[in-house]
Formats: structure tokens, C-alpha cells, sequence
């Protein structure tokens, strides 16, 4: 007997295909995205390699033949550094150890399953748009301390340990609740660039007070050039970075100190709320509002083509720009002008701190490998190779001696010389990565005038207290 | 005569099972799982229960995604049906009739093809695409012949009330060829008669379509707004790529994916972006299963 439906006229070919359509639309949907990284999050530890004896020559006890993997991040500084200078300087401390090198632009997408399923490499470059929330790799374990390494004594002076070869700060900035984790490599200063150039040719000075930038604004717009932006559509943290450097002018630096802690009301404080209203008044008067759909490169090319005045950033700008920037254009930084005579700190005072974050998987195969391979890095050579191929300064005190900086990088590093002992930084965006994303759209909100400077500092408030509340985000202090 | 048909049957059916079990079913029911723990993506994730779905509750960002799916549900898939049945209608029975078979406007086949092209191209193409066209300065596509002509630059995906507006433009742009072709299939299978008869009792175009091609194509139809309801719940890669912020002016173009991305790659959320995909999963659900039962209607035989 064949087999028959029930209702053989329900069954006919068109009800049959709907259904099977239907059956595979629904199986399309979004959630498939999560499919790719959904796995059981297994944890079995690595099976890490044995130290090996240590030496004068080796003192954090490397094994010398054991591998070691090194994932570059191939972003503004490239891969060159790696390849040409840190990695032959392993080889030639440990010429029987095999160096496995990678290059990416998307870190957490390489990396992502491979912490996932417990076999991480032992170095990795953790920087650009996807780079791996640190806070999350600390809170997890995967980071390796790097208490043993600041403490060892450096390449080129056994007498030195590593920690005072380094400029001041640069161990607290890789620091989670006092433990070091990351290293920050690059010596990084952020303020306000112009065209040296431009300013020479139309008379025009560097703003040192507050009044001198606002007349130094309207007589670039009476030029026809728009005096001052930045990019909403990708980069609003480099304006938020001038807001919160101007209240830590205003207010000290403990007005920073308290919104990296989480204190209460800590963005409500009144410097914040100075430093907001005044720059939004920039913003209304003196930019452009067509920038806020710009991303970071098409408003740094304008400036390249002298149609953008005044751009805030970091010194990695002019390396950034290089191929677009004109002959003769001359990058210079200015320090965040002063608010008044009243303000807690000099006008010299500016945002620098170390940059360009590394970090050892403490659950790597070779993590003491990947110790050395730091400080390897860490050394003269390592440091004077690094600056002479990417023409950046590292922390490395010693490294660049001697070196010619290009003229912005040149002039961020004499305006370090002057602030002297009134260098800052700043920590939530590295800590806290949802209360960045609320500061940046607050920003937009503020500088493209949809919102005032009260709105702008109750709004950032509120996630910062939501995310102080939350018991599933880790917490850290300085 | 029957030997060896047991061993036939499930060798045929057990592989095909056993890859959908493995790749679709098990992702999902995993999905589920994630969703209930507070995962950060690396070590093993701690059981919260409905922690995550209690916080959805909670949260703006996910609300105003859910809202604007709303908006995306309703407007794409009527305006692209809309734009598509009419271009198909001219492109096959739009023009002359000849020797008492109805054709389409002059140039139909050229049409067709042209009207296919955003088909062809991939997602990211088109958004990267569109970043020229709404460039809201002298160098986009649109603002640059408005400023040639002395008039304020439209600041598309910029403005809060019109971004979300920008980003449906494209949606439709790129949605509207291959509905075209459907309907063309469509309406290939009206037999010519009716529209003979028709024409002979003296209807007009308007006439026929919506008493003959309409009510013909309404199978089609239904199975257009199914499809485009779905894409209406995606739309993460245009937002991704085209919107400020990535979905913003402050959240005004942001969709469940969106966000579903920002909290496990951005936030590193993982368990959290779980809950959300899950949200999704039943909103779609949902959906498919309103439009299948509500659309339904006796299919006119011919």
C-alpha cells in the first residue's frame, strides 16, 4: 500500500515550497552572528613550557629554545618595528628559539577564539578599532603580571632595573588596581595641531588663554577657514579628550581621578561643567556641522588642504598623515588654552601618557618569553629601532637621544619639556569601554549643539552610575 | 524489493539531520544557554538566570533599536512592494498590447537588468557606496551639485529626524531589483486571456492591475513581505558601515544587531548580546508567524 496524506488536496506543491520557504527564512535571522563565537567557553589550561636556568644574560629564566608567537597590530606604526627590529633582537639573545609572527588589523577577531579555547599567543600588540577590551582580558586572568619584568635588570645596564629606564607613568598607565598588566610603548602627547605654516603666513599666535582663542577663532573664520573640528562619525573621543583636559586645567587633576574612580557626581563637577559650556560655544560658532558625518581621515585631509584650521589629537597625527600632508605644512601642537587666571594648573599643563598597549598571555605556552621579549623592546637598541622606523618616541628614556623628530613631533615633545611636573592622564575609556561610548555620543550631542552643557554632564552621570552599579562590570582604581 | 531500503533512508536523512542539528539547531539552543550567564568571551561564564533579560527591560539603546525595527517593518517592505509592483507592472504589461499579447514599456529587458544591478553587489559595496552619495559636504554625490548651486548641503545621516529615513532609502534601493524580478515571474504565469477579456470589457490599466494583476500576484506578495520583513529585523551591515557613531546620531538609526555586536565586541557582554540575539530570535519569529496568519486568503485558481 503506498503511503497517502490525510488531506492530499492540502498537500499540493505550492503549500509545500511556502512551508519550506518559511522554514528556511526563519532559520536566517541575525542571531546567526552569535553562532560564530558561541562555544562551550572551555578553560583548560595551556601546558606551559619549563623555565630555564637564568643567567646574567637571562634573567627572567626563558627557556632558549622554546617558541614564541607575536601578534602585531598593523595599524598607524605598522609591522616594520617588529619584523626588522624587536623580533631580530630576541634572536640574536636567544638565536634557538623559533619566532612565529603575525600582523593584524583586527585583533579581537584573530584573538577572540583563540583565548576562547585556551591557547593564546604568548605576545600580542592589543591596539586599533578592535582591539580586546583590557578591562574584560584582566578580569579573567588572561593578562600576565608584569611585576617580574619592571623589576628585572635592563639589557644595557645590569645595575638598572627595567622600571627606571622608563619615563615616570609609564608603569601606573598599564596598571589595573595597582597591578601592572600592559605595557604602553609610545610616548604619546595629545593637544590641539595646526599648520605652522598657515599660522606663520596670516600672523597668527598659539592661544594661550581663553580669550586669546576665542579672538584667534573668529579672525581664522574671518579668513574663510573653519577655524576648529573634529570627526563625529568615527573620532568624537579626541573632542571629549580637549573637554575633559580643559576641566582638569580648571578644576586639577583631581577632577579626573574622580571620574576614572566612579566618584558620585564626579562628571557633574563644576570644571567639567566650565569646560563644556565653553567649548560647546566653539563648537556653535567656530566649526563645521557637516563634520559630525566625517570620519577622522577626511577631516584630517582638510586640515592637510588648509580648509580646517585647528584639529585635536595625539602625536601619532603627523605619522598618520604624512603621505597627505603638503610641503612645508609644518604640524605644531598647542596645549588646551587656560580657562582664567584661576585655574589649578599652568597653561603649559597637558594631557601625555604612554600609548600603544602590549600585553603577555598569562596563559600562553611561553609567557617568560614573552617577558623578554618586553624587555627586549624596553632596551636602547629595541626603543632607538622603534623611533627610527615609525619616528615616534617611546618610554624608553634613553631611546630617542640624538634622534631628529619630525617638527609636530618635535614640538609635542618641547611642549612635554615645558609642563614639566603638570602632566595628566586619563583612564575610564581603557577601563570602562560603555561609559567611552556614552561620552562620545554626549560629545557629538554637545559640540553639534543638540544639548547643553548640563544635559551633556547629567547624561554621562547617569551610565557612570549605572555602570558603578552594575555588579557584572569589573571595577578598578587609582 | 524492499532491501535495503531502511540503510537507503537514513543514510539520506541522517547526514542532512545531523549537519543542521550540529550548525543551526546547536548554535541556537547555545545562544540560549550564553544568554542566561554573564560571559566575557574568554573563561568559563557564570550561570546569572534572567539577570540579562531583566537589564533589557532596562535599557534605552535596546528599546530604541525594538522601535525602530517598527518603523523598518512597516516602511520597507510596503514602499519597496510598492516601487516594485509598478515597475514590473510597466515592464510586463505596461505597454502596447501586440497580436493580443499584453508587452511591456519599450526597453523592458534593458530595465530588468538595470533594475537588478544593486542585487549583485554586495552589502558592505553598497554602504561604502552610499557614504559618497550622502557625504555631507562639497565631495558627496547629492551635496556636491547642491552647493554648485549655491544651496545649504543636506546633512543625511547626520540629522537625528532624517538619518534613519537615509539608511531605509538604501534599503530599498538595494532591495527593489530583485522584487522586480519576482513579480515578473509572477505576473509571466498570468494567463494573457484574462487580461484579453478584460480589455475587451473596456478596462483601463489602472483597472487591470488592480483587479487582475493584483489579486493574481497575492501568493507572491505574501511571500515579498515575509522576506522583507526579515531583512527589515537585519540591516546591520548598512548601519555598520553608513551610520555616524554606528547607529548613531545618539542611537537615532540603531538596530537590535547593532547593538547585539557593540555589547559582545565592543563591551566584550557576551552572555548580555546573547539575550538580545535571543529577543530577536522570538521578534522574528513573531513576526513570520502574524504575516503567514494574517495575510492568508483563499488563492484564486486558475
Amino acid at each position: 500500500m503506498s503511503i497517502t496524506p490525510e488531506h492530499p488536496v492540502a498537500l499540493d506543491r505550492r503549500t509545500v515550497l511556502r512551508r519550506a520557504a518559511a522554514v528556511g527564512m526563519l532559520a536566517t535571522p541575525a542571531i546567526g552572528l552569535l553562532s560564530a563565537c558561541a562555544t562551550s567557553g572551555s578553560d583548560k589550561e595551556n601546558e606551559q613550557v619549563a623555565g630555564g636556568t637564568k643567567s646574567e644574560k637571562n634573567p627572567l629564566g626563558v627557556k632558549e629554545d622554546a617558541p614564541i608567537e607575536v601578534v602585531i597590530f598593523n595599524g598607524g606604526y605598522g609591522e616594520k618595528y617588529a619584523t626588522d627590529v624587536h623580533e631580530p633582537l630576541y634572536k640574536t639573545a636567544f638565536p634557538k628559539a623559533e619566532i612565529k609572527h603575525q600582523a593584524t588589523q583586527a585583533v579581537s577577531t584573530v584573538l577572540q577564539p583563540r583565548f576562547a579555547s585556551g591557547n593564546p599567543p604568548e605576545f600580542v600588540n592589543n591596539s586599533g578599532e578592535k582591539l580586546m577590551d583590557f578591562g574584560a582580558l584582566v578580569a579573567d586572568g588572561q593578562l600576565q603580571d608584569l611585576t617580574e619584568l619592571w623589576d628585572a635588570p635592563s639589557v644595557d645596564d645590569p645595575a638598572k632595573k627595567v622600571r627606571d629606564t622608563v619615563v615616570p607613568g609609564t608603569i601606573e598607565a598599564g596598571s589595573f588596581n595597582g597591578k601592572p598588566y600592559v605595557l604602553y610603548y609610545v610616548s604619546t602627547v595629545f593637544g590641539i595641531w595646526y599648520s605652522g605654516k598657515l599660522f606663520k603666513d596670516n600672523g597668527w599666535a598659539p592661544a594661550k588663554t581663553w580669550e586669546e582663542f576665542i579672538t584667534l577663532l573668529t579672525a581664522i573664520k574671518g579668513k574663510g577657514i573653519t577655524p576648529y573640528g573634529y570627526a563625529g562619525a568615527n573620532a568624537a573621543y579626541y573632542q571629549w579628550n580637549v573637554i575633559l583636559t580643559h576641566a582638569a586645567k580648571i578644576g586639577g587633576v583631581d577632577v579626573l581621578k574622580n571620574i576614572d574612580n566612579l566618584e558620585d557626581g564626579a562628571w557633574k563637577q563644576d570644571a567639567v561643567k566650565q569646560a563644556a559650556t565653553a567649548w560647546a560655544e566653539v563648537g556653535a560658532k567656530f566649526s563645521d556641522k557637516s563634520f559630525e558625518g566625517l570620519k577622522h581621515t577626511d577631516v584630517q585631509l582638510r586640515q592637510n588642504q588648509y580648509k580646517v584650521a585647528m584639529y585635536p589629537s595625539g602625536d601619532w597625527l603627523e605619522g598618520e598623515q604624512k603621505k597627505d600632508t603638503p610641503e612645508g605644512f609644518d604640524y605644531q601642537l598647542m596645549p588646551v588654552p587656560s580657562m582664567s587666571a584661576s585655574d589649578k594648573l599652568p597653561a603649559t599643563a597637558l594631557r601625555a601618557t604612554a600609548g600603544e598597549g602590549y600585553f603577555v598571555s598569562a596563559k600562553s605556552k611561553n609567557p617568560k618569553g614573552g617577558l623578554e621579549y618586553m624587555r627586549q623592546m624596553l632596551s636602547k637598541a629595541g626603543a632607538k629601532g622603534f623611533t627610527e622606523v615609525v619616528k615616534a618616541p617611546t618610554v624608553v628614556t634613553a631611546g630617542s637621544e640624538g634622534f631628529a623628530f619630525p617638527p609636530g613631533v618635535a614640538s609635542s615633545q618641547a611642549a612635554l619639556k615645558a609642563a614639566g611636573q603638570d602632566v595628566f592622564n586619563l583612564y575610564f575609556d581603557g577601563w570602562y569601554k560603555e561609559l567611552d561610548t556614552e561620552a562620545r555620543t554626549a560629545t557629538n550631542e554637545l559640540m553639534f549643539g543638540r544639548i547643553n552643557a548640563d544635559a551633556f554632564v547629567e547624561r554621562i552621570q547617569k551610565r557612570a552610575d549605572a555602570i558603578k552599579k552594575d555588579s557584572s562590570v569589573a571595577k578598578f582604581k587609582r | 524489493m524492499r532491501h535495503g531500503k531502511y540503510p537507503f533512508v537514513i543514510g539520506f536523512l541522517f547526514a542532512p539531520v545531523a549537519l543542521y542539528v550540529t550548525f543551526v539547531i546547536w548554535p541556537y539552543a547555545q545562544a540560549f544557554q550564553i544568554s542566561m550567564t554573564n560571559w566575557r568571551g574568554l573563561s568559563a561564564p557564570q550561570w546569572v538566570g534572567f539577570d540579562n533579560y531583566r537589564r533589557l527591560f532596562d535599557d534605552g539603546a535596546f528599546w530604541k533599536a525594538v522601535q525602530h525595527h517598527g518603523v523598518l517593518l512597516l516602511a520597507l517592505p510596503l514602499i519597496t512592494i510598492a516601487i516594485a509592483l509598478f515597475f514590473a507592472f510597466l515592464l510586463n504589461v505596461g505597454g502596447k498590447s501586440s497580436g493580443g499579447q499584453r508587452q511591456g514599456v519599450w526597453g523592458a529587458k534593458f530595465y530588468r537588468v538595470v533594475f537588478f544591478f544593486p542585487q549583485v553587489l554586495a552589502v558592505a559595496i553598497i554602504a561604502v557606496l552610499f557614504q559618497m552619495v550622502y557625504r555631507p559636504n562639497e565631495s558627496g554625490l547629492i551635496n556636491g551639485v547642491l552647493m554648485k548651486f549655491g544651496l545649504e548641503p543636506i546633512l543625511f545621516l547626520v540629522r537625528p529626524n532624517l538619518a534613519l529615513w537615509s539608511i531605509l532609502a538604501v534599503l530599498v534601493w538595494q532591495a527593489v531589483g530583485f522584487y522586480v524580478v519576482l513579480f515578473s515571474a509572477g505576473m509571466a504565469s498570468i494567463p494573457g486571456e484574462i487580461y484579453e477579456a478584460a480589455e475587451m470589457d473596456g478596462a483601463t490599466r489602472v483597472t487591470l492591475f488592480f483587479r487582475v494583476t493584483l489579486p493574481l500576484l497575492w501568493d507572491t506578495l505574501q511571500v515579498a513581505w515575509v522576506y522583507l520583513g526579515i531583512a527589515a529585523f537585519d540591516a546591520f551591515a548598512i548601519v555598520a558601515v553608513l551610520s555616524v557613531d554606528g547607529g548613531g546620531p545618539d542611537g537615532a538609526t540603531t538596530v537590535l544587531a547593532m547593538e547585539i555586536y557593540r555589547n559582545a565586541f565592543v563591551y566584550s557582554k557576551y552572555g548580555y548580546a546573547s539575550a538580545m540575539g535571543v529577543a530577536l530570535f522570538f521578534l522574528t519569529l513573531t513576526f513570520a508567524a502574524l504575516t503567514l496568519r494574517l495575510t492568508k486568503r483563499e488563492s484564486v485558481e486558475y
